[in-house]
């Protein structure tokens, strides 16, 4: 594999990985805009998405209904993790919240814990073809689902908040609550549907990325701290900076895997990230008015 | 103000004091205490295993053997009639926890032994704590530190086979395929380091040039960056160093990114998950494993053959699962103790030499030859290797 | 107050028991890092997810100069918290200016970096098998090897941080951190350098972070970079945050639940639901934290700071008008 071919391979791995982060991070960014909390139990959520598609197709369920199933029961469990821990604090400080999340993220890691086991489980990828081949690298046919759903959940997102009320009525709150109180608006109700709408997501980004990564019980734990990375790295005011964020994330830790060493590749992704937020603190495409 | 909280912590740390002394009166311990009890007095085994956290893959077998011995043993009356209690706690992968589940059951449970741990970092933990109060451990993990240099590790044993076993194994199998040039792969955690010593040991005493150097975490979900650099470089194999999901991930995007060159593991995989989650990327992998895989395989006058295929009987009927060699280590450690128990009595100093005495004894993870230099027992003949062909464990060579 | 350091004084002589002791020296050296953190956190307001780096580097410190250089024990644990709060000069200036989250990723990936780092240096740290042999800590003729004694050393050290924390709230540069925390512009309209006291505070949380790693070292003698990761950094958050933030108490408290939360769940969890593992442990753990969370988000204790300004204090120190 000539060098050129190994760059290649960097940037396509990069982008694979970057995806699945950046559908993470698309997913703590919307629940952040509308509610100012960072979910930090939102890696949680994927490991549901993952897992109970897992055990939907074990028992006999077909793919289709076993995913939907999967995600609508984590959409619930987002609603139902709103109304119990979330919606009765919501008069603490944004620290406080965020740590109520943790401890949640520490309780559904248990749960799943119990539920499945330590053991890693895959599911098969959505079509069953070779790896593609572009001068010299490779991809495989699912990281281009993922990078796909990351693109049209960004879209949608857009749609939504560009055309329909509901998505109007959700960007005037980001803006000013008070004043989307005053005309009608209800906070509560929006705070129930990001957390609902962001553990979706992040079911969907389980199911998509199970073909490449395997599910196992703690696969959250990672992904979730990725995820909020990438998400404050592409500047958490917007959801395309969710994308942007994730995927250079992605393609820093496989230049660097690649280039420099693969042991401190973590470190050297730590070490970019920490100067990007010194030269620009507001992340990569972040309004200054969320910076320093 | 300042007394009122001062007086709350006050409370918060009696309360933990009153709670711990007040989980210290459980039944009454068989502690090092001269003969002359009831003869029915039951004996404490304790056990610290890696059930949660990132090596819950391995504490979990781990625990679900200990409790099934356990009960075979009490259904045949224990050890010389006197019932056995196996305390077994969790340390959830953790060094400091590790230390105080390994004080709280020699201090309040007054054990005679302790089995643990899984990982060889939260056993070294305890080495300290276990050396002070002259407390016999038996360890299932596989650093070789763990038992040497003995004359600092007399009250610890082990029953997983060594590294530099494993490393020797695939080095010769390299050099018979006159495969000289190796890449070699391991995940960046306690595990994959010692497997990367001991590699480089056995390699440089078998020849072979290990050209290429890389890692992954255990929790990465690509490694295909790391193996563009094998692609491209002149190795004429791979040795991958990990378990299971990276081990299986870095097996599939090996296969996704069309490297032709043989791929060897280790007995890190040795468990069907590894089978599951690579799929058809498995077939063709060749890697040293403990004999229990391939079981049904193996000679008739294999000395553990009989051993082997009880052990995978008792643990299907009571999981409805097929054991891996994680579970065996626990099933050795078990044993040994309990042969050591029977021999000495419940007394923790002549257990701790009983066990140096324990030659022959055919386990899972091989046949134990103990003695005051060997705290491990356990040779090349205790693993063989493997090929995977056709999502099946095929016995290569012994 | 004699009362208080009498109990914790004769604690040892009463409690004859490692487990137990060892379970007060782990919160014991807990609470010394919180309470570092509780200076940044509660009274200079800046949040940071990377303590484990700096109890890390203080551990490591301890034992490299221990094993590898042969340095006396004693000298070992002096030198060790410097290496961190070196760490926390240079770093600080820097990623102190930023705000809120950046801060707190900008810490947390300080502290992946240092772990990453742990990890690769094998010649130096041993790498993830870790670092073993350290010896016991010797003060003149008495080796320190048993947890009776060490206990009385993590805990006179702690009692000595906290007089130490006490002074420091009742004093101007107290007072001068609380402006800073309030409003950070007010301050600085009245002349008040708020980043160049941050950057003490976090120097100082980092000082005391090293101490209790250097501490660490020498009871365990065997490290490895496992206990120093992300997980860790955010326990030590959770305990100032539970405690209460911005009190004196508060980190001490946030230990001993903390630490003793888990305890008790393994005590108490196997009584309630036999046969059950360390899984429900930990679905009780979180449910229960969030609980706490939930029904006093300020955390338990709440700062008595009007009492302290009005020389309230049990010290009966009088503050200055």
């Amino acid at each position: 594999m000539g060098t050129e071919s190994q760059y290649l391979q960097y940037l396509l791995t990069g982008l694979t990985s970057g995806s699945i982060y950046a559908l993470i991070a698309l997913a703590l960014v919307v629940t952040f805009n509308i509610t100012g909390i960072f979910n930090l139990a939102i890696g949680e959520f994927v490991t549901i998405g993952a897992l109970t598609a897992v055990s939907l197709r074990e028992i006999g369920c077909p793919n289709l209904p076993a995913y939907l199933l999967a995600v609508m029961l984590a959409g619930c469990t987002g609603a139902l993790m709103e109304r119990t821990t979330i919606h009765p604090a919501r008069r603490a400080s944004i620290l406080t919240l965020i740590i109520i999340t943790i401890g949640v993220s520490i309780a559904l890691r248990g749960a799943a814990l119990l539920i499945w086991r330590t053991h890693p489980y895959t599911l098969p990828p959505f079509v069953d073809a070779a790896p593609l081949h572009f001068l010299g690298a490779v991809i495989v046919p699912q990281s281009l689902f993922v990078l796909a759903l990351a693109v049209t959940a960004v879209g949608l997102l857009f749609a939504f908040f560009d055309f329909t009320y509901t998505g109007k009525a959700v960007r005037a709150a980001m803006l000013n609550q008070t004043a989307a109180r005053l005309v009608g608006i209800n906070p509560n109700r929006l705070s129930l549907f990001a957390f609902t709408f962001s553990g979706i997501i992040a079911a969907l980004a389980g199911i998509f990325i199970t073909p490449i990564t395997t599910a196992t019980y703690d696969m959250g734990f990672m992904l979730g701290l990725k995820g909020f990375v990438a998400a404050i790295l592409g500047g958490v005011t917007n959801a395309t900076g969710a994308i942007v964020g994730g995927v250079l994330l992605g393609i820093i830790e496989a230049f660097a895997a690649g280039t420099l060493s693969s042991g401190l590749k973590d470190a050297i992704a730590m070490v970019v990230m920490i100067v990007v937020l010194l030269t620009r603190p507001a992340g990569i495409l972040g309004s200054p008015k969320n910076g320093g | 103000m300042f007394r009122r909280s001062f007086l709350l912590v006050l409370a918060a740390l009696l309360a933990v004091a009153v709670f711990a002394a007040g989980c210290g009166k459980s039944k009454p311990a068989a502690g090092p205490e001269p003969a002359g009890e009831t003869a029915k007095e039951t004996y404490k085994i304790g056990a610290v295993v890696d059930i949660s956290g990132p090596a819950a893959s391995l504490g979990e077998p781990e625990r679900d053997t200990l409790e099934m011995l356990e009960e075979e043993l009490n259904a045949k009356g224990g050890i010389d009639g006197h019932p056995i209690d196996l305390i077994i706690l969790d340390n959830k992968s953790n060094e400091t926890e590790a230390v105080l589940a390994a004080k709280r059951l020699i201090e309040q449970e007054k054990v005679l032994a302790v089995i643990g741990c899984s990982q060889s970092s939260t056993s070294l933990a305890m080495v300290d704590t276990v050396t002070k109060s002259k407390v016999p451990m038996i360890s299932m993990a596989a650093s070789a530190k763990i038992v040497t240099p003995v004359e600092e590790r007399q009250w610890v044993f082990k029953t997983a086979q060594s590294d530099i076993i494993v490393a020797n194994k695939i080095a010769r199998y390299l050099v018979k395929k006159g495969l000289k040039n190796v890449a070699f792969l391991s995940v960046n955690n306690a595990f994959g380091d010692s497997g990367l010593q001991n590699f480089e040991a056995a390699a440089s005493e078998n020849g072979i040039n290990i050209i290429l150097k890389e890692k992954f975490e255990a929790t990465d979900t690509d490694m295909t960056a790391q193996l563009a650099k094998v692609k491209a470089s002149k190795a004429q194999a791979t040795v991958v160093w990990a378990i299971p999901p990276a081990a299986s991930i870095v097996t599939k995007n090996f296969r996704d990114l069309g490297i032709n060159m043989p791929l060897v593991h280790t007995h890190g995989i040795g468990n069907k998950k590894f089978l599951e989650l690579a799929g058809d990327a498995a077939n063709g992998v060749v890697a040293p494993l403990g004999k229990l895989l391939v079981a049904e395989q193996l000679p008739d006058s294999d000395p553990q053959k009989q051993v082997l295929l009880d052990y995978i009987n008792d643990y299907q009927q009571k999981y409805n699962a097929r054991p891996s060699t994680f579970g065996g280590h626990a099933h050795d450690a078990f044993n040994l103790v309990v042969r050591a128990i029977e021999q000495a009595g419940p007394d923790r100093a002549k257990i701790r030499d009983a066990l140096e005495q324990i030659t022959g004894y055919a386990g899972i993870s091989g046949v134990f030859n103990l003695s005051p230099e060997d705290h491990n027992g356990l040779g090349e003949d205790s693993m063989v290797l493997v090929e995977i062909k056709e999502g099946k464990w095929q016995l290569l060579e012994l | 107050m004699l009362a208080a350091i009498g109990t914790i004084v004769c604690l040892p002589l009463v409690v004859n028991n490692a487990y137990l002791l060892s379970i007060l020296i782990v919160i014991g050296l807990y609470a010394i890092i919180a309470q570092g953190l509780g200076i940044l956190m509660g009274f200079a307001g800046q949040v940071s997810f990377g303590q484990a780096a700096f109890y890390g580097l203080g551990a490591y410190t301890a034992a490299i100069l221990a094993t590898r250089y042969g340095w006396p024990p004693l000298l070992c644990l002096f030198v060790a918290p410097f290496v961190p709060t070196l760490a926390a000069l240079v770093i600080g200036r820097p990623i102190l200016r930023l705000r809120e989250h950046y801060l707190v990723l900008a810490t947390l990936g300080f502290g992946i970096l240092v772990f990453a780092l742990f990890k690769e240096f094998t010649g130096f740290t041993g790498g993830p098998s870790g670092l073993g042999g350290i010896p016991y800590l010797r003060i003149g003729s008495l080796v320190l090897d048993g947890d009776r004694e060490y206990f009385y050393l993590v805990w006179t050290i702690l009692g000595l941080t906290l007089l130490g924390m006490a002074n420091l709230t009742n004093s101007p540069v107290g007072r001068v951190f609380r402006a800073i925390h309030t409003s950070e512009r007010a301050a600085e309209a009245v002349g008040i350098d708020a980043a160049a006291l941050k950057l003490q505070a976090f120097a100082l949380s980092a000082f005391l972070a090293g101490l209790a790693g250097g501490l660490y070292s020498f009871w365990v003698t065997f490290i490895s970079p496992a206990p120093f990761g992300f997980t860790t950094s955010v326990e030590f958050v959770l305990m100032v945050v539970v405690g209460g933030l911005g009190t004196l108490w508060g980190p001490v408290l946030g230990a001993a639940i903390i630490v003793g939360l888990d305890k008790l769940l393994q005590w108490a969890v196997p009584l309630v639901l036999p046969g059950a593992g360390g899984e429900f442990e930990i679905i009780f753990f979180g449910i229960i934290f969030v609980l706490i969370m939930l029904f006093r988000p300020k955390g338990i204790l709440v700062p008595g700071t009007l009492r302290v300004l009005t020389g309230e204090a049990a010290g009966g120190k009088k503050c200055c008008a």
